[in-house]
């Protein structure tokens, strides 16, 4: 990274359901806290995806949405190029389903994505809806995820993807896994503003860019943990 | 919005609207309605209920009860006893109840929930249906807004002898009416748009110009409207422009005002008697309601979605005005928080803001994101307290609004 680190937000006229925007404002925040500089742009659908980004954001959509993105992307080219050049892309839900080789379209049809990440994803039989409860991968360490999802998807990794976390609340991927990484590329089934509840995921995202960096000052911290400690008090078994 | 240009809108658009108004004047008053009752009880209950009379329906995300309340009093001046679920419940079960309530009322006006229209349209054969607005709300638990748009448009389609009012400035309504045999299009604005950037037909990025939207690559274009709000005027079909005047706060209600005077029309009645009745309308099933509190006065309102929010922030009076905010996630709030996050709360900075209800952690991360100061309280109460005296602005979502009633003591 050199001068500002750069975040793109990508297509949020299509992929932005429900509170994506938070991921953003979450790791503007969360760099601003150690002194990183920072800088965010906004692309839409109509515009081409910028190769020099650092992280790729990508939302939540309804299935038509989700099916022009992916088409868009593909023939956009940029996402993929600034992801093989070693840049961090973080994906929830829609976003994180048209990372892989297929998904379910409007009408459940398999729907070509971008292949960035090794998964396909289907249209399950019922709908995902509530508090998910999961355990990262112990190599990332990230404490417990904590987050809402609504979806209707299922995914199946392939050889070249880590699940991100094991559920233990709620349904992921739908084989008991939550979420897949490879490299710097990560999605989840977590919706909206899932590195709101967990902060521990952004410094993981930003650390992939600048390297180890200093604590957010613990008075900063306190009200991200304390809703942290209380939604996972509020769904404890 | 300018009036040169949407005044010569209007005067294309005249002369077509008004030949389909001669002609839905030809109709019968609520003829017979025939056909099967349904096996279920409540549609049928419903069904019978509503016939031989003249049904309004209203939907939309935003602004159901307050449009539901205005129509009732613009139509006033008909002399004739008007049932309406007055008080939101906009279920079957409600509208039933009204209907049941008031055996000799000869017209409905019923706030639908949304996702209720296909099966209420076709019980209550509605002689006008009302599409206020769509924009995301309650996501855990209502279907997706295009996919709802599409549901509407097979229901419209079905039910041929129903007028549309509808809203022409949100694409997502233009395109759920626009196949309609009888539509009245109003420019009631859109103040929220992030859930239209896109075209609902094709899918291709939209071109906008002030409220005037098209798309940049298929035929769909904002119909030309018969009745615009501009500022806080109404533009009638004529192209007269009067002030609204009215008693409730903010540009969501002028908006509805507008499509009320819509419906009127509709109705024969015209925009100064109807207007009359309407301006006197200063407070809607407890929204925007002033009441007193250990010497502190407070307004409540209500907002349950991001573009409710956008609308309540709008109706503020300026810091360095007190607020109260108060978030709750029961069922009918949506269990989901996420979209505080669509909610830019950065304009109120400057002001003292407390921070309320069941999920005020929440809240508190939303603002601390926003670089807002607040201060969390544990009620309504705390707040006035720390307001001490002068006056004090409330926002809530569905329940804790309701909460916050019940700690004022229904006095609201």
């Amino acid at each position: 990274m050199t001068g500002k680190m750069r975040l793109v937000w990508v297509y949020p006229d299509l992929l932005s359901t429900y509170g994506d925007r938070g991921n953003l404002l979450v790791l503007e925040r969360r760099s601003r806290l150690r002194g990183i500089g920072v800088e965010s742009v906004f692309v839409n659908s109509d515009q081409p995806v910028p190769r020099d980004g650092d992280i790729y954001l990508l939302g939540g959509g309804e299935d038509l949405p989700q099916v022009l993105a992916a088409r868009r992307l593909r023939a956009d080219g940029g996402l993929a190029d600034a992801v093989n050049r070693g840049a961090v892309a973080f994906a929830v839900c829609a976003g994180y389903q048209l990372l892989g080789h297929e998904f379910g379209g409007a009408d459940g049809e398999p729907t070509a994505g971008l292949g960035i990440l090794d998964i396909r994803s289907g249209r399950g039989e019922r709908r995902a809806v509530g508090e998910i409860v999961a355990d990262v991968d112990p190599a990332l360490g990230v404490p417990v995820l904590t987050g809402f999802e609504n979806h209707q998807g299922v995914t199946r990794l392939g050889p070249d993807a880590v699940p991100l976390a094991r559920v233990s609340v709620g349904t992921g991927n739908g084989d008991g896994t939550e979420g897949a990484y490879a490299g710097r590329v990560l999605g989840t089934y977590l919706h909206g503003p899932a590195l709101v509840r967990n902060p521990g995921l952004a410094d993981l995202l930003l650390g992939w860019v600048v390297g180890p960096m200093r604590p957010v000052p613990p008075a900063r911290d306190d009200l991200a943990l304390t809703l942290r400690r209380e939604r996972l008090a509020a769904i404890a078994p | 919005m300018n009036k040169l240009p949407l005044r010569a809108r209007l005067a294309t658009s005249v002369g077509g609207a008004a030949s389909k108004v001669s002609r839905l004047a030809g109709r019968g008053d609520g003829s017979v309605i025939g056909g099967v009752i349904g096996l279920r009880l409540e549609p049928g209950l419903l069904a019978m209920l509503a016939q031989d009379r003249e049904v309004v329906l209203v939907t939309g995300t935003n602004g159901k009860t307050t449009t539901t309340r205005l129509i009732t009093a613009a139509l006033a001046p008909l002399g004739q006893h008007i049932a309406s679920n007055a008080f939101g419940a906009n279920m079957e079960a409600g509208m039933a109840s009204a209907l049941g309530q008031a055996p000799d009322a000869t017209i409905a006006v019923l706030e639908c929930d949304e996702k209720f229209i296909p099966s209420v349209l076709a019980a209550t054969k509605a002689r006008v249906l009302v599409l206020l607005n769509l924009s995301r709300d309650q996501m855990d638990r209502a279907a997706e807004i295009w996919l709802l748009a599409r549901r509407w448009r097979e229901a419209i389609a079905a039910a041929p002898g129903c007028r549309v009012v509808a809203n022409a400035d949100d694409p997502l309504i233009a395109w759920a009416a626009c196949e309609a045999p009888n539509v009245t299009w109003v420019a009631a604005g859109q103040r929220w748009h992030d859930d239209s950037w896109c075209c609902p037909r094709c899918g291709s990025h939209l071109r906008r110009n002030g409220d005037d939207w098209k798309c940049g690559e298929c035929s769909f274009t904002r119909p030309p409207v018969r009745w615009a709000l501009s500022g806080a005027d109404v533009i009638d079909p004529a192209g007269r422009v009067r002030p609204l005047d009215l008693t409730l706060p903010g540009r969501a209600n002028q908006s509805n005002a507008v499509v009320a005077l819509a419906v009127a029309e509709v109705f024969g009645v015209d925009a100064v008697h109807a207007l009359r009745g309407m301006r006197d309308v200063a407070s809607v099933a407890g929204r925007y309601t002033t009441v007193e509190r250990r010497g502190v006065s407070i307004r409540l309102l209500l907002a349950k979605n991001p573009a409710g929010w956008l609308e309540a922030l709008d109706v503020l009076r300026p810091a360095p005005e007190p607020v109260m905010l108060a978030v709750n996630a029961q069922t009918p709030d949506g269990k989901d928080t996420s979209w505080l996050w669509d909610v830019d709360y950065r304009r109120l900075r400057g002001r003292p803001v407390f921070v309320g209800g069941e999920r005020r952690t929440d809240l508190a991360v939303r603002l601390e994101a926003d670089e807002v100061s607040f201060e969390i309280v544990a009620g309504i109460d705390e707040a006035v307290d720390r307001v001490g005296r002068g006056s004090l602005e409330v926002i809530g979502n569905y329940t804790a609004f309701q909460q916050i009633r019940t700690a004022l003591g229904r006095a609201a």
